[in-house]
């Protein structure tokens, strides 16, 4: 088997062989080779991008952090904790679905959906929040706390916190909290303290101010578990790291299916930017897998919106330096998205990074493509995706088309639609 | 030396605490501002942070996100930051800082930021969310501007990172009192923190802030300073006499020396 270079410890070609069923490794790619992708730096940059712009406070916190996780990520110990729950608990892996009445309908290159829809609580986001709650468990903290958007990372929060035993507090900006109110409630029901935002937005960015605040009051005794490859390094290299689980499933399993390890173009959803770089890191040396992420458009990139590096400029944001939404004077702007997981004025520093290398291509989705993106999918696999997926799900098309019928895509089917049926029923 | 500098000395040499105030530029709204700051620098104050408001401000407690909000309600800029800090100067040598999150500076462009910083007559800049780690972006240019840089320390902050920050700082060293945010209470046990921070900080001064309320918290916790900063309780006692219709300008601004008198000196009642 060829080994994927960018995996090139041993632990992690070992775990991402064929048919193990098992997630990969979180071992690091240490490999001394000048051609492989190597970001972030030591110190946390990509590129321009990253590093960590925080209070003194959280200095030293994220400091003990990078050395737990730069400790744990070698441990073959908290590997193998992290692996059994991904199987056992979250459900992993999970099918590369072939979508034969999909690829039939556009009449292309074939489809498969990579089904995070699956995963124990309904997205990708608990790959990421087992990881980190295992790191918490390692430092001895007592608290956790999460930002939610969606709820979708709230409630896979709530879940490991419940699982282990540990109090949480959730974030979530009061707007997010009135339209995503079914993952309110099972947040609560899980155990878990729903916080509304409500300054600002009331969206995810002030949940995630609310959040950073929480944790600069409460440092010693409280971990915080960021939901996407955002905030101050080292969480964008981490959370990437408890996500590429998802890249390395799809290439073992294209194998088997296709006789490939690699696609032609893997597709995901851009609001932070997590399962996007979760299934698309593994490939990320293999420069001849197109990247497309779609980003949230809105009502189009001239009325309101949350394409971030469509329309953004560099800047610091919730502990980073990125690209983000902001006025002439430097003050953040409001994002809007129907889809409430991808309605924030950044994203993740990778991903400019990814951007300016030109690694990635970043496409606009209004929120009625989206729309249009969960009927396809519904009626044509019997999958209703989340609304944030649906826009990945709209590249498919031209995509599929542009191709042609020898290629092969994969798109991240991210999370099930169940959360946003009010919203989708209302706009029908 | 800077006007920083000469300042703490003169006030080290004859045994007193200096007083730094921090007030969000266009607040209360944008035409109190700077009378607000002659109004202090009148009643003592031995310096001044002037805020640069900001949609994010994630270090802040309520009193100056509501500072920022409203700052920011009146289509307040950074320009009008060096308006501010301008005027100030015209009548006054105190000296003046400006305070921020680095965002709204680094769209300004760091250059540009520190020349008209430089020629409103500030003297240094606290990028509260830029610890020396990332603050290569500005610093060629504060150096060349002779702007000096502040950072901060905090309570859970090692010796050795202390020394350091001691080592890249200029004008002072802030030590923030507690782990939390801006106008957060007090706890017990800052003495051996500001001990210990007293006895690693050589080159600069140090000063201590958040969560200062009165003279008495003032005084417990310069004992091992230079000196202290109030910012959310001026912002809190601001909001009161400007949202106070019955009160006249003229009042308010009574009102205000007055608060900054008695921060500094104590409560006339007990002076008298």
């Amino acid at each position: 088997m060829p080994t994927p270079s960018n995996a090139s410890s041993p632990a992690s070609a070992d775990a991402a062989a064929p048919g193990d069923g098992a997630p990969a490794s979180l071992s690091p790619d240490d490999a001394p080779d000048a051609e492989s992708y190597t970001a972030p730096n030591r110190t946390g940059h990509f590129g321009r991008y990253g590093g960590a712009f925080v209070p003194e406070i959280l200095y030293p916190v994220l400091e003990d952090l990078k050395a737990a996780y730069a400790e744990a990520r070698v441990d073959p110990e908290f590997d193998r904790q992290y692996r059994h729950l991904l199987r056992e608990y979250v459900g992993r892996p999970t099918p590369l679905s072939f979508c034969d009445r999909l690829t039939a309908e556009i009449g292309g290159a074939r489809i498969y959906a990579k089904r995070e829809d699956l995963c124990h609580t309904g997205a990708h986001k608990i790959n990421n929040t087992i990881g980190q709650i295992l790191l918490a468990r390692r430092m001895g903290k007592t608290r956790i706390i999460a930002e939610t958007g969606a709820g979708q990372h709230g409630v896979a929060t709530a879940t490991v916190c419940a699982k282990f035993g540990m109090d949480c507090i959730v974030y979530m900006g009061s707007e997010d909290i009135e339209r995503q109110r079914l993952n309110v409630e099972r947040m609560e029901l899980l155990g878990a303290e729903v916080r509304p935002a409500t300054s600002g937005s009331q969206t995810l960015k002030d949940a995630t101010n609310e959040a950073i605040r929480d944790w600069v009051s409460n440092p010693t005794d409280t971990f915080y578990i960021i939901g996407s490859v955002v905030g101050p390094h080292p969480y964008p290299m981490m959370v990437r790291d408890f996500h590429r689980v998802i890249g390395e499933e799809t290439r073992s399993q294209l194998l088997e299916i296709e006789g490939r390890e690699t696609p032609d173009a893997v597709v995901a959803c851009v609001g932070g930017g997590s399962n996007a770089i979760g299934i698309w890191y593994p490939f990320i040396d293999d420069m001849h897998v197109a990247l497309h992420g779609a980003e949230a458009a809105g009502e189009g990139l001239h009325g309101r919106h949350a394409a971030t590096l469509a329309k953004g400029t560099p800047g610091v944001l919730h502990g980073a330096m990125s690209v983000m939404l902001q006025d002439q004077t430097g003050q953040v702007e409001i994002a809007h998205s129907v889809s409430a997981g991808l309605d924030y004025p950044g994203i993740g520093p990778e991903h400019a990074y990814l951007r300016d290398l030109d690694r990635a291509q970043y496409h606009p989705v209004t929120d009625q493509e989206a729309l249009d993106g969960v009927e396809l999918l519904s009626q044509t696999e019997g999958i209703i995706p989340a609304l944030e997926t649906a826009h990945a799900v709209h590249l498919l098309p031209d995509l599929a088309r542009d191709l042609g019928e020898d290629a092969v895509i994969v798109f991240n089917c991210s999370g099930r639609g169940d959360k946003d049926m009010e919203t989708i029923a209302k706009h029908r | 030396m800077s006007r920083l500098d000469q300042t703490f000395a003169a006030l080290r040499s004859q045994g007193e605490k200096a007083m730094g105030l921090f007030l969000t530029n266009g607040f209360p709204n944008p035409d109190a501002t700077l009378p607000i700051l002659r109004a202090i620098d009148d009643a003592g104050v031995d310096f001044i942070e002037l805020g640069m408001p900001f949609s994010d401000p994630l270090a802040e407690g309520l009193p100056i996100q509501r500072s920022s909000e409203r700052a920011l309600s009146h289509g307040v800029t950074m320009d009008d930051a060096f308006d501010t800090a301008a005027g100030f100067r015209t009548t006054s040598d105190t000296p003046l800082l400006l305070m921020g999150y680095v965002n709204p500076v680094l769209k300004y462009g760091p250059d540009r930021f520190c020349e008209r910083a430089q020629a409103a007559g500030v003297d240094g800049l606290i990028l509260p969310d830029v610890p020396p780690e990332e603050a290569g972006f500005i610093a060629d240019a504060a150096k060349r501007h002779d702007l000096d840089i502040v950072f901060l320390i905090a309570p859970n902050t090692s010796d050795e990172r202390i020394r350091r920050i001691d080592e890249l700082a200029s004008g002072f060293v802030y030590a923030v009192s507690v782990t939390g945010l801006t106008g957060s209470a007090l706890s017990g046990d800052v003495d051996a923190y500001l001990k210990r921070a007293r006895s690693l900080v050589t080159d600069n001064a140090l000063l201590v802030g958040f969560g200062i309320k009165s003279h008495d918290d003032a005084m417990q916790l310069s004992e091992h300073t230079d000196g202290f900063i109030v910012g959310s309780a001026l912002i809190n006692r601001c909001a009161e006499v400007w949202d106070d219709p019955s009160l006249t300008d003229e009042e308010r601004l009574d009102a205000v020396r007055t608060f900054a008198s008695d921060l500094k000196y104590g409560p006339a009642a007990e002076v008298a």
